[in-house]
């Protein structure tokens, strides 16, 4: 069995939304900026497509959905953009942002420090989450933006953006929200919580690969990221990916009609698999299941490395994911769980789980079982749990 | 490489079939007891490397004939990822048969050769060097704990690279005698931070005594003291019949200025630099000269670095140990 539980990471494209991608390859091709009909007769669907968008987020047709590559993308162009805008050529200095935000944000936050900007890195608590009192306390008059994620790609937990929108709004600065791990499994709603920019990726709701979003609060002025033509009213160069539009259209829709299926039966099976794993001894789970995202399980399993857990669960056909030591290239343990201050110990022994619609109950059934003989079979080759006698003293 | 490196591949595809195989089925995982070391008739040694929140932590214990010193069985416990289990159980397997003087021999490199499929396909990618290090330094603790003396002193030289095991001598020797000033060039010339990357700065993987970066400063610090030494050709010794220290400012003053315009000047000159002295202050006993860089010097990398620390050696070696050299 084949056993897909790293839906964080991406997900299948809804065979719904492909079969509407398909005639735009090869029959329906044009370029939808040319005057011909080869280039205006794909118009239809990618009305269609951002309609559906709009829809999805409770945007105003007075506000933009700009589509880009990626959340990536999104992210790189608010942030640096607001440095060109407010910072380099204005009078702020400060950006304020989280210590768990994507690398998409905290990556560019450090280079715009490089820069000479002044980034504030809030904090969180033991359950991955900001305090609003930190921000409040963090934002200054020399404050251009915050920007600060909806939900946590690693452990899945819902950060306060009604409360930080109203505070972003009282106080006059602008507010952007990585919302990548929020749309398609909770209601987003732009307007309630006061977003002047939101980021999304078609990809991490069932949409194809390769293109995104960014949703901009009516006629907010932001210097675009790419130059040299008039695609996007103007704001974000280079040739409609008229396929991948309407692909991203359909998947909104269909994700954001399944928020209940994915609030009921998703977080069904979510909790089903984080039960029996908590009956695991010295297991321990990030966030209450309430205050997550309904697909995601972020475990930490003592005495058995992130990666080598990985291995045994491939070995038997389950994909899943850590940011742990072994896994990445830079060889680190998981921010989050530093962040977060779980014990030293234990940030090299997350484990990731993330289901989606499609994961079915016997997915679950199947790797439950799974994950307990690797528990077995690697806790019996640690060094650091249950068998380690009682002198053990590590010399480090 | 390049084109290699545009689409991230998984580290796993890197794994030779060996290490694959040891990380499904090690051959030497367990424990040894005081009742296996008895059957035996030998002596148990257990000896732990490594931390749970480093990422990778080894257990080894060893059954040892105290007479002949050859290690009679060896068995491991692990916590870190497969790379590094699949190290420790082929580390165990070449310690069996192995006198403990034999045994403290085995290096990192002989455990990742042991785990190829081929012998010029590497079992492990670069990133993951660092756990045969794991395995090589737990024996080096476990061989410390039989003979009763510190680990270290199994080591003849301070190694800064321990996945190329690479010792401190042999990369300022390469730095000196091919002129290297990048990091890089290090690494070219002696795969000394090629692996795990710890060692070029601090904030990788694990903390380290000494780093590529520092090594590289201070030597480029020495050559250019050296040089300047060598290019000035003074006798440092008994040229000066009264003592720097009691000189009134102003005769400093004339003393620094001499040494500067025959040792210092003619070779910032050459680079189209100078300086000038601006003032000096006394207190604590330290003279504190200030100076100002002119021409090329003023901007220049070293002029804060190397250049600066070779001023200050000459002017310490001519006059006074006592003279501290500060930039304006």
């Amino acid at each position: 069995m084949r056993v897909y539980l790293d839906n964080n990471a991406t997900t299948m494209l809804d065979p719904e939304a492909f079969e509407l991608m398909k005639p735009y390859y090869c029959e329906k091709y044009g370029n939808p900026n040319s005057l011909h009909q080869f280039g205006s007769e794909s118009h239809p669907a990618l009305r269609k497509a951002m309609d559906q968008l709009y829809a999805g987020i409770n945007a105003g047709d007075e506000d933009d959905i700009v589509v880009t590559s990626c959340a990536t993308e999104s992210n790189n162009w608010v942030l640096k953009s607001v440095y060109n805008d407010y910072i380099l050529h204005g009078d702020k200095n400060h950006i304020v942002t989280s210590e768990v935000e994507h690398p998409a944000v905290g990556a560019t936050c450090k280079f715009l420090e490089s820069l000479g900007v002044k980034v504030t890195y809030l904090p969180v608590n033991t359950d991955g989450v900001i305090n609003v009192e930190d921000l409040k306390n963090a934002i200054t008059d020399q404050t251009a933006l915050v920007s600060i994620m909806w939900a946590n790609n690693e452990t899945g937990m819902i950060f306060p953006v009604e409360e930080i929108g109203a505070i972003c709004k009282e106080r006059g600065v602008l507010f952007h929200t990585d919302a990548v791990q929020a749309v398609g499994k909770i209601p987003v709603d732009v307007k309630k919580a006061n977003v002047d920019f939101l980021s999304f990726s078609a990809h991490k709701f069932h949409g194809p690969k390769g293109i995104g979003g960014l949703y901009i609060r009516n006629g907010q002025a932001l210097t675009p990221l790419f130059h040299g033509g008039e695609h996007m009213g103007g704001r974000r160069s280079g040739t409609l990916d008229v396929p991948g539009i309407i692909g991203m259209g359909k998947a909104m829709e269909l994700a954001v009609a399944a928020l209940d299926f994915e609030k009921n039966n998703v977080r069904r099976l979510r909790d089903k698999l984080e039960d029996a794993l908590l009956q695991i001894p010295e297991t321990f789970v990030v966030g209450t299941k309430e205050q997550r995202v309904p697909n995601t399980i972020l475990i930490s399993v003592k005495g058995i490395e992130g990666e080598a857990m990985l291995w045994d669960l491939n070995q038997n056909g389950i994909g899943a994911s850590t940011g742990s030591a072994c896994a990445s290239e830079a060889l680190e343990s998981n921010p989050v769980m530093e962040a977060i201050g779980a014990e030293a110990d234990l940030a090299h022994t997350a484990l990731r789980l993330s289901l989606s619609r499609f994961t079915t109950e016997a997915e679950i059934d199947y790797a439950i079982g799974v994950i307990y003989k690797a528990v077995e079979r690697l806790r019996a080759i640690s060094s650091t749990y249950a068998y380690a006698p009682e002198w053990h003293v590590s010399k480090l | 490489m390049a084109k290699e490196s545009l689409i991230g591949g998984s580290i796993w595809e890197e794994y030779s079939q060996k290490v694959q195989d040891l990380m499904n089925h090690p051959r030497n995982m367990g424990e040894l007891t005081e009742d296996d070391a008895k059957n035996m008739g030998g002596k148990l040694i257990i000896a732990d490397f490594g931390a749970e929140s480093c990422g990778d932590a080894v257990r080894l214990y060893w059954v040892v004939d105290e007479k002949t010193e050859v290690i009679k069985a060896a068995k491991f416990k692990s916590f870190g990822c497969g790379t590094a289990i699949a190290s420790s159980d082929t580390m165990a397997e070449l310690c069996i048969g192995k006198t403990v003087s034999e045994a403290v021999k085995i290096t990192n490199i002989d455990v990742e050769r042991a785990m190829r499929d081929t012998p010029d396909v590497p079992a492990v990618p670069p990133q993951k060097m660092h756990c045969s290090v794991m395995a090589y330094d737990v024996i080096k603790a476990a061989a410390a704990s039989f003979k009763g003396v510190d680990a270290a002193s199994f080591e003849d030289d301070i190694i800064v690279c321990e996945c190329a095991r690479v010792s401190l001598g042999t990369i300022k020797e390469v730095i000196k005698i091919n002129n290297l000033t990048t990091v890089e060039q290090i690494t070219n010339y002696t795969k000394a931070g090629a692996f795990c990357k710890s060692c070029i700065k601090p904030g990788g993987h694990e903390a380290r005594e000494y780093y590529l970066v520092d090594i590289l400063r201070d030597t480029r610090a020495e050559m250019e003291h050296d040089r300047l030494l060598a290019m000035s050709n003074v006798k440092v010794e008994g040229t000066h019949t009264v003592n720097f220290d009691d000189l009134t400012v102003v005769k400093k003053f004339q003393e620094i200025e001499k040494v500067i315009d025959e040792n210092i000047r003619p070779m910032l000159v050459m680079d189209g630099g100078n300086l000038e002295i601006l003032d000096i202050k006394e207190s604590d006993g330290m003279s504190d000269v200030y100076i100002r860089y002119l021409g090329a010097c003023s901007g220049c990398a070293s002029s804060s670095t190397g250049t600066l620390f070779a001023i200050e050696a000459v002017l310490q070696e001519k006059l006074s140990k006592n003279i501290r050299i500060l930039p304006v």
